[in-house]
Formats: structure tokens, sequence, C-alpha cells
């Protein structure tokens, strides 16, 4: 590490203070739930969800570039970690979530009684 | 072109590795990357439980709405989000200790440390008392023979606990313990109420409603008064709080997966305070100084965050989405 002894406290509450705001709003969505974003729906969910789900990855990208120290290791370092984690989770959530979906449709269309 | 020899005598200690990191920091990577993989089939296999039973999955809002002091009032995330900023502090004191590391000051990495690990056991602690508010219930709620789990409300549409209308009837059941019986059978602590203690109460108290596990409009579905009679002859047990077969908060499986994911979490939290206990003992004995490098802290501040992390998405699919 090139810049071993130089201090980056400033950056350090810079970025908790933007995980504590993103937090701050995520909390206020999640209680008042404006109804246009939360009765509607875009591609599959409502536009609720999306943004919370953006400001997750929002959040996480803080985490790993700043606290975890990324954004100072090498790209190909990055990559090998980076890399997998995206390939691999969005793959199994698509998977996973289109076969929950199918389940539920054969419930529902199915003539077998689950929960009565 | 002659082969190289490069000499690497400090590569006993987790010296320069590839891609300019050091093996001891790559290698809690690639752990890090193994675990957040697990973490992921965990949260996609609760996304799948949720897919499929998505018309009856209970409402986090409406579980998750306790409080410290604040008993009876509805405070849905609050709590959760208090949760947040104790994990999200405390891996702002482990990354100023990895900080202070860099500048070789023992003293600042010791007071960091100090105070992340005490940042762990208060999220602990909170995380108790969310499992404690979760498996006593507030409610309770009965259990259908087919079961669904029927919720009780009052005609305004708000929660109604058993005790506020259960009759009191003249039966008397013991619990069935091994050492008053067959001692190779016994069965867990009773519901405070029989089924038919619930009926009757329910019968007395006309302006009480069913509430079903059904979602219509983001909002659980409310039988009318005669469906809600009828509805209450399937009744089978009495559900009060939550366990590993039953919960009052409708889905068996969102209790499980709760238990879990948020157990899977708080068993990471918890090693990760003890990781961090020992590397706080060696910084104060002054191993680090003599290694002439911090990088030890970075490796367990690397864990830690990687808990922290964790911790957003489980916040986020357990209680926003």
């Amino acid at each position: 590490m090139a810049h071993a002894h130089e201090s980056n406290t400033k950056r350090i509450w810079y970025v908790f203070g933007l995980l504590s705001l993103v937090t701050i709003v995520e909390v206020a969505f999640g209680i008042f739930k404006p109804a246009s974003l939360h009765h509607t729906s875009i591609l599959g969910t409502s536009p609720l969800n999306w943004i919370f789900i953006i400001l997750t990855i929002v959040k996480a990208y803080y985490i790993m570039w700043a606290f975890m120290h990324l954004e100072g290791e090498k790209s190909g370092f990055r990559w090998s970690i980076v890399g997998p984690l995206v390939f691999l989770i969005l793959y199994l959530c698509f998977i996973i979530l289109v076969e929950g979906d199918y389940v539920y449709e054969v419930f529902k269309e199915g003539h077998l009684k689950w929960i009565f | 072109m002659g082969a190289t020899v490069i000499s690497h005598e400090d590569a006993l200690d987790g010296g320069p590795g590839p891609l300019g990191a050091t093996y001891g920091k790559m290698m809690m990577w690639f752990f890090i990357l193994s675990d957040a993989l697990t973490f992921s089939g965990f949260l996609a296999a609760y996304g799948f439980s949720r897919f499929k039973f998505i018309e009856t999955w209970p409402i986090a809002d409406e579980v998750f709405n306790h409080f410290p002091f604040l008993h009876g009032v509805d405070a849905p995330m609050y709590y959760v989000a208090l949760m947040t900023f104790i994990l999200i502090f405390s891996s702002v004191t482990m990354v100023l200790a990895v900080d202070a590391g860099h500048q070789m000051n023992k003293a600042k990495v010791a007071f960091y440390m100090f105070l992340t690990i005490i940042g762990g056991f208060i999220f602990l602690g909170s995380q108790a008392w969310e499992w404690k508010n979760f498996i006593k219930g507030e409610f309770g709620a009965v259990e259908t023979r087919g079961g669904s789990i029927l919720q009780f409300v009052n005609a305004s549409g708000e929660r109604v606990a058993l005790a506020e209308f259960a009759k009191v009837l003249p039966e008397e059941r013991v619990q069935h313990t091994r050492d008053k019986g067959v001692w190779f059978s016994g069965e867990s602590s009773l519901p405070s109420y029989s089924v038919a203690e619930v009926m009757e109460g329910f019968k007395a108290n006309p302006n009480l409603l069913i509430r079903t596990e059904f979602i219509k409009d983001k909002q659980k579905v409310v039988l009318s008064r005669e469906e809600s009679l009828k509805r209450l002859e399937d009744a089978v047990y009495v559900v009060e709080g939550a366990n590993m077969y039953r919960n009052e908060y409708g889905s068996k499986l969102f209790a499980n997966f709760f238990f879990f994911i948020t157990g899977f979490h708080g068993f990471h939290v918890f090693s990760g305070v003890i990781i961090n206990i020992i590397i706080f003992f060696n910084v104060l004995l002054g191993t680090y100084e003599k290694r002439k490098s911090y990088e030890m802290v970075e490796k367990v501040g690397l864990y830690w965050h990687f808990v922290d992390l964790v911790w957003v998405f489980v916040f986020t699919f357990f209680y926003l989405v």
C-alpha cells in the first residue's frame, strides 16, 4: 500500500454521515410509505421496494469501498472479489425467485387446497 | 534470460502476495466472499419462500413494532434502525482503529478497538431483546385445521390480544411433563387459553372480527362477523408468540427464517466480538508494535465490516421490503 501512513479520518466520517443519511431516508420511506410508491408496481414489485434495494446497494458500495478499503486495492483484486459476488448473486436470485413465483402460481391454480 | 529467484523471507509472515495484497488479507477477503455467498443463499431462500407464499406472508411492520420503554406503542422500524446505527457506528470505530494502526499509534488503536467491542456487545444485546419480543409475541392467535393463522381485531381494525376477551372456563389441563406420566414423552408449555376459551370469549364479544393471513392491497383481509364465527370453528390450536413449529404472525417459515438468518448473523457478530477481543489484547501486549505492522487489526476489521454489510442486507430484506 503506497499510502499506508496517511490518515483518512475525514473520509471515514464523511462515509459515516452518508450511511446514516441513507439509513434515515430508508426508515422514513419505511414508516410513511407514500401511496404512489407503495401501491404501484414496476418490474414485478413496488417502486418503494426498488428504492430500498438500490439504497442498500449504495450502502454496500460505501462499506466495501471506503471501510473495507477496496478503493485502495488493485483493480484485479477488486474484480476477483466483486465479480463473482455480483454474478453469482444475480444468477441465484434470478433463478430462485422465478421458481418461487412459479410455485406460487402452481399452488394458486392447482386443485389442491394447501391453506384453509 | 536466466531464472529469477525471488527470496521472500517474510512470506511466512503473510508477506507480499499476488495482486498487491498480503496472503493473509487476500485469504480474509476470499473467506468473506464465500461467507457472503452463504448469506446470499439464505436470503435468496427467504425470497423463494416469500414469493411462494406472497399472498400470505406476514407484514414486517406489524411484527417488529416494539421499542424499549414504549410498551404498547406501535413503533415499527425504529428499533431495527437503531440496531443498524449501532452496527454502522461500531464499523466506524473499527475503521478508525485500522487508520490509527497505519500511524502506528498503539493507544489509539486500543481505544477504538475497545469501542468496537462495546458496540458489538450492545448490538448482541439488542438482538436478544428483539428475539425475546418475537418469541413471546404480543396478541396471540389461533391456528386452523388447515394450518392458517387467524388473528383477532376490533371493529376499527386494531389488533386485540387473547387476554382481553378469552373467557376462563372451568376446565383444567396440566402440562404433561416427563416426570409426571410416561417418562419418554413430554410437551412444551401450554398456551394461556384453550381453544374453547377463545371461542367462548369471541362469541361473547360481538365487535370482534377475525383477520386472515391473506393480503389484499397490502393489507391483511378482515372477515365479517358471520364469516368470522364460521371460520373460528376450524380452530385447533392457540398460538402465542413463536417457536420453530408455529408462530402467531402467520406463515410458519417466516419465524424459521427469522431465527435462522438473524441467528446466523448474530453468531457472526458474536465470533467477531471474540476475535476483536483477542486482537485487542494483542494490541495491548504490544504484539503488533513488535511486528511493526498493525495488519492483523486490518484483517479482523475486514471481518467486522463484513458483519455490518450482511446486516445492511438483512435489514432491507427482513424489515423494509
